[in-house]
């Protein structure tokens, strides 16, 4: 399957990617191939077969609550690129 | 032409749990920013889900509430999407397992008619920080405390006609979720918010018409006024020739002003999928025979108690019983009043006035439901008048005494039922006043019971106003003859 | 006290040495700080050495030591792959995205090596957050093999197998999502075992993706990792996906005889692609197993082609919404000067993250997308049932399953950099292990060319007592895991 420029420009906008255009070619050719690959799998008869998630028949285990985090904004903001008032800074957003 | 509206609501209601969905940082409200997000809540690299077992409890409360159905198995998935004030890149959030399915709720409409709103589903999932605008040098702000906070979203089906039946669908709704205790219902908070669905269609037509939808609006008279005004925009769009463009639109209460969002440049692409941080939820039988027996009385089953068993109007027993903390107070002071009728007019007359004036609602009413109902006792037993009533229920929310008895003794407020005390003053008035007694003697029947009305009044102010008024009354008219 | 090398003694060789006081931590910390000064700069294994706080750590376990306060891993010197949070250590991932970021935490497995007395080298090399099978993708260069500089590790720990190849730390962890732990392991000639899906927390190991992620040992011997997993398995409440099972002492039952072990070869697994001396190796190692009494017999694992399919749709897609995080806005890197909100979100990560990378989020946000999620995602799932199923029929009649770790010795550096199908392909005989969960073990079992070759071994689900019991029998006879580079005995 070719997934030509013009999608990987969208994929890459989606996932927020910015890309130049020689990545963006670069990307082409190498995802198709991939694609290519991962095609293959539409040959197998999957009809009546539950698709796994995970490997073990696991179930969620739930959590008491409880409060037993405490304030680390200190910490936790230490590695923000840009803090002020506690809050963590953004180019402005216009809804 | 004649336009039907139709409407259908995405409710948000936040879970009132002491932690988040998927951390134990504490969900209170109004802490400084990011002291509450911690490094789950903040998406860091590394960090793991684990699901709250309240939320859980909480979500198939509401789904008792709302008689739908509880999905026994049931998935968080991941909606991607970028965005500040959602750490993660992605929302967790339910879509094809919901916890909560089919269900439906009935409204009483004014016309006395029910009206019965299908629930399509009422998923988990978690809500998203706060964006603040104020000026950071052009920058925004992101505060992410209230991100991972447990959100449970009911989404009916298309089934409201009006805004007042949207409002009422609300109201209910609020009623049920704060009688159930998973939510405080605190509008002003965020703590429910709601999304609205709106189309017009001809009468008559079948198909419906294209939607818009007007988001986060948190107050029921604010969302009544959103609707009324989108219904009136579309109608106006259609006649005047233009097609109506299914948006997102913003609601400003203050300015009463509606618009559309910036459309999105590429139509959005959550990319949902099983969240594989989490593994499938499976609700127990036991576990929900367990919450069966902790369901507290509905309100629709309150209502027709107070009417059936307190005699209280259907009127009175629909507001005392739509807010769950006014219906437990009136309960309590009904049990310690020992008068249904007198509780009702007191929470709702005196009562919800004085916390109104004050800007106060009832759970931080400083007159605890237990003093109301001694002073209500003491109303019925005619230690005091409604007038001295109201004087004792001043006093008590000045905190001048912890009980209305207390009050009472403390002010010498009793009133005086000694049948000798209230003759003396009886005839202390009428000697005093000859000249009215002349009158009152020579008068005709007709004219007398105003003129009575005269010395009641002096007697009352002789006794200031602590003269039981019934035995003033009988005692004057065996003295007048 | 062994008259070897410090660097070439196992866990339990210096474990005794230390205990008797033959030696301290300090020095042991010493020789291989001193080891990696030496050869760091050609080998490139580590991307941070933590020398003053390691010295430290062996400070203090040299003073339990002498309060006679001795676990079995006591003032043992290791390193880790850099996805491990290690709090106030940097934690890179291998990534430009995590160049400045210091963890605030530290994940559940190193914090159980910590708490059981370790010392901490250093954090180790890989491919950019662990997406890649020749340690090539890295922001912080390529990992080089230790038997042969010009070729490449194996990866995504390239940096863990080639740091103990090497000599330069008593063990190391990695993580294993498609085969990161045993293909190195096979490519450096040491041991590298995957546990069971859930058997070692995920808290604090930066997740690719998160449904095939497993950290596990890498080592010397198989007895080495034994007493490794004593220590880093166990259940944790933190992560959802951790099972709740009591971890048995893996040590215990490393000399179980094998007689009567029932050996499952899976034809798949002996098919074109796989070099022919690597195959011959390979059975050459299960010969030894039958003069130990076991039996083989050839099984069929149907679905093995199908996993590099599948496995390229699940990881990417996972993977593409687990890198969401990495958005320059609470952590990691940001871009200069951003115009707007957009211009933050893609040049942070476009200029931060490599091509194999961005590559596999775009393929993961293709696969999810509108329009593909059935014909991509839904498909790769219901395969991986299949790939389990037949597994799970496979274990009702063998004990083990044995083939190829990887399907030839490691390759040149750059000789598939621009192939990204023959890179996946390499992947094949380990693939199908993490999808349907299982434990998987690669143990040296010959050389070609110069260059080590591993053997797999593959148990039921929690039968790692099991595998490392075969694993420490075959070392017991067999001295390929003895076997060093030449110029690095010293």
């Amino acid at each position: 399957m070719v997934i030509d420029p013009t999608t990987i420009a969208s994929i890459a906008h989606l996932a927020r990617l910015s890309l130049s255009d020689d990545e963006v070619q670069l990307a082409s050719g190498k995802i198709s191939a991939i694609m290519g690959l991962i095609d293959e799998m539409q040959s197998v008869d999957t009809n009546g077969v539950e698709p796994l998630a995970h490997p073990l028949d696991a179930v969620q285990r739930l959590r008491s609550d409880e409060i037993t985090e405490i304030n680390q904004r200190e910490e936790l903001q230490a590695n923000a690129p840009a803090v002020e008032k506690g809050l963590f800074l953004v180019p402005r957003v216009i809804e | 032409m004649e336009w039907e509206t139709v409407i259908g609501l995405e409710v948000h209601v936040q879970l009132a749990t002491k932690t988040k969905i998927f951390s134990a940082a504490s969900t209170a409200f109004g802490a400084e920013a990011n002291t509450q997000a911690c490094a789950i809540d903040l998406g860091l690299p590394g960090t793991l889900p684990v699901v709250n077992e309240e939320a859980i409890n909480m979500a198939i409360k509401l789904g008792f509430g709302i008689n739908a159905e509880i999905n026994k198995i049931n998935v968080f998935e991941r909606k991607n999407y970028f965005y500040p004030d959602l750490p993660k890149g992605y929302q967790t959030t339910q879509l094809a397992k919901p916890i909560v399915g089919a269900g439906h709720m009935d409204i009483a409409l004014e016309d006395g008619t029910v009206h019965t709103v299908r629930i399509h589903h009422a998923h988990l999932e978690e809500d998203a920080g706060k964006s603040l605008h104020e000026d950071f040098h052009g920058m925004t702000g992101i505060d992410l405390n209230r991100a991972g906070t447990p959100l449970i979203e009911v989404v009916t089906e298309p089934d409201m006609r009006s805004a007042k039946q949207a409002v009422a669908f609300a109201r209910k709704l609020h009623a049920i979720v704060t009688t159930l205790g998973i939510c405080d219902g605190e509008m002003s908070q965020g703590s429910m918010r709601f999304d609205v669905n709106v189309s017009v269609r001809p009468k008559g037509q079948t198909t419906l018409g294209t939607r818009t939808e007007t988001k986060n609006l948190n107050s029921f008279r604010f969302m009544e006024r959103a609707i009324n005004k989108e219904v009136q925009r579309q109608i106006e769009q259609i006649e005047d020739g233009f097609e109506i463009v299914q948006e997102t639109r913003l609601y400003n209460g203050d300015t009463d002003e509606a618009r559309s969002m910036r459309t999105k440049e590429e139509a959005n692409d959550y990319r949902y999928f099983p969240c594989p941080d989490l593994l499938p939820v499976i609700i127990e039988e036991s576990r929900l025979e367990k919450l069966r027996a902790e369901m507290p009385e509905m309100p629709e089953v309150r209502k027709a108690r107070f009417i059936n068993e307190l005699g209280l109007s259907d009127y009175d027993a629909e507001i005392l019983s739509a807010e769950a903390a006014t219906a437990n107070y009136f309960e309590t002071v009904v049990q310690s009043g020992g008068d249904a009728k007198l509780a009702a007019n007191w929470v709702m007359g005196e009562l919800a006035k004085t916390l109104n004036q004050n800007d106060l609602t009832i759970k931080n009413c400083p007159v605890s439901a237990q003093v109301l109902g001694g002073l209500i006792a003491r109303i019925k037993d005619n230690t005091l008048s409604g007038k001295i009533a109201k004087q004792v229920f001043e006093a008590l929310w000045q905190g001048e005494g912890a009980t209305a008895d207390e009050v009472i003794e403390k002010k010498g407020l009793k009133q005086v039922t000694d049948t000798g005390a209230i003759e003396a003053i009886v005839d202390e008035v009428l000697a005093a006043n000859p000249a009215q007694v002349e009158q009152y003697l020579a008068a005709d029947e007709a004219k007398r019971g105003k003129m009575v009305g005269f010395f009641v009044g002096q007697i009352m102010k002789a006794s200031k106003g602590k003269a039981n008024p019934g035995m003033v009354n009988q005692l004057l008219k065996q003295k007048l003859g | 006290m062994s008259n070897k090398p410090l660097h070439q003694q196992s866990l339990t060789e210096l474990s005794r040495s230390l205990q008797d006081g033959a030696i301290s931590s300090t020095e042991l910390t010493q020789h291989y700080l001193d080891r990696i000064k030496q050869l760091n700069g050609e080998l490139n294994c580590f991307i941070t050495v933590c020398e003053e706080q390691s010295l430290q750590q062996a400070n203090a376990a040299d003073r339990a030591i002498a309060a006679g306060n001795i676990k079995p891993l006591t003032g043992i010197p290791l390193a880790h792959k850099d996805l491990f949070c290690t709090e106030g250590v940097k934690t890179s991932c291998g990534s430009r995205m995590l160049d400045n970021w210091i963890a605030p935490y530290e994940s559940t497995m190193t914090g159980n090596l910590k708490a059981a007395g370790t010392v901490m080298l250093g954090k180790l090399n890989m491919d950019e957050f662990a997406m890649g099978g020749s340690n090539e993708n890295s922001y912080y260069g390529p990992v080089r093999n230790p038997w042969n500089r010009e070729v490449i590790p194996g990866g995504s720990s390239g940096g863990s197998a080639a740091a103990m190849a090497a000599g330069l730390a008593a063990a190391t962890t990695g993580s294993d999502t498609g085969g990161s732990i045993r293909q190195p392991a096979s490519m450096c000639g040491i041991t590298g075992l995957k546990p069971t899906y859930g058997r070692i927390s995920r808290w604090g190991m930066v997740a690719f993706a998160s449904s095939l992620d497993q950290a596990g040992p890498m080592t010397r011997t198989v007895e080495d990792a034994a007493l490794m997993l004593n220590v880093m398995a166990g259940f944790d409440p933190k992560d959802s996906t951790s099972m709740d099972r009591a971890v048995p002492d893996y040590s215990a039952t490393l000399n179980e005889p094998l007689k009567g072990l029932r050996i499952g070869l899976p034809k798949e697994y002996f098919a074109e692609g796989l070099d022919s001396r690597v195959e011959q190796t390979v059975r050459n190692a299960i010969a030894e197993y039958e003069k130990m009494g076991a039996t083989v017999k050839e099984i069929s694992l149907p679905h093995t082609h199908h996993s590099i399919a599948a496995y390229y749709v699940i990881a990417p897609a996972e993977a593409s919404t687990n890198l969401s995080r990495f958005d320059g806005v609470r952590f990691g890197y940001r871009c200069e000067e951003p115009k707007n909100l957009e211009d933050l979100y893609q040049r942070s990560r476009g200029e931060s993250f490599g091509s194999e990378v961005k590559n596999r989020i775009m393929i993961g946000t293709y696969a999810l997308s509108a329009g593909y999620y059935d014909a991509y995602y839904t498909k790769a799932q219901k395969i991986r049932r299949l790939i389990r199923d037949d597994f799970l029929r496979a274990f009702e009649e063998v004990d083990v399953i044995m083939g190829p770790t990887a399907p030839t010795p490691a390759f040149p550096i750059g000789a598939k950099a621009n192939d990204p199908v023959a890179m996946y392909l390499g992947d094949i005989f380990t693939i199908s292990t993490n999808l349907a969960g299982l434990p998987g073990m690669s143990i040296p079992a010959g050389m070609v060319d110069g260059l080590p070759v591993g053997l797999q071994i593959i148990a039921p689900h929690f039968e790692e007592a099991r595998l490392l019991n075969v694993g420490h029998q075959f070392q017991q006879t067999t001295d390929w895991h003895l076997r060093t580079p030449v110029d690095l005995r010293g």
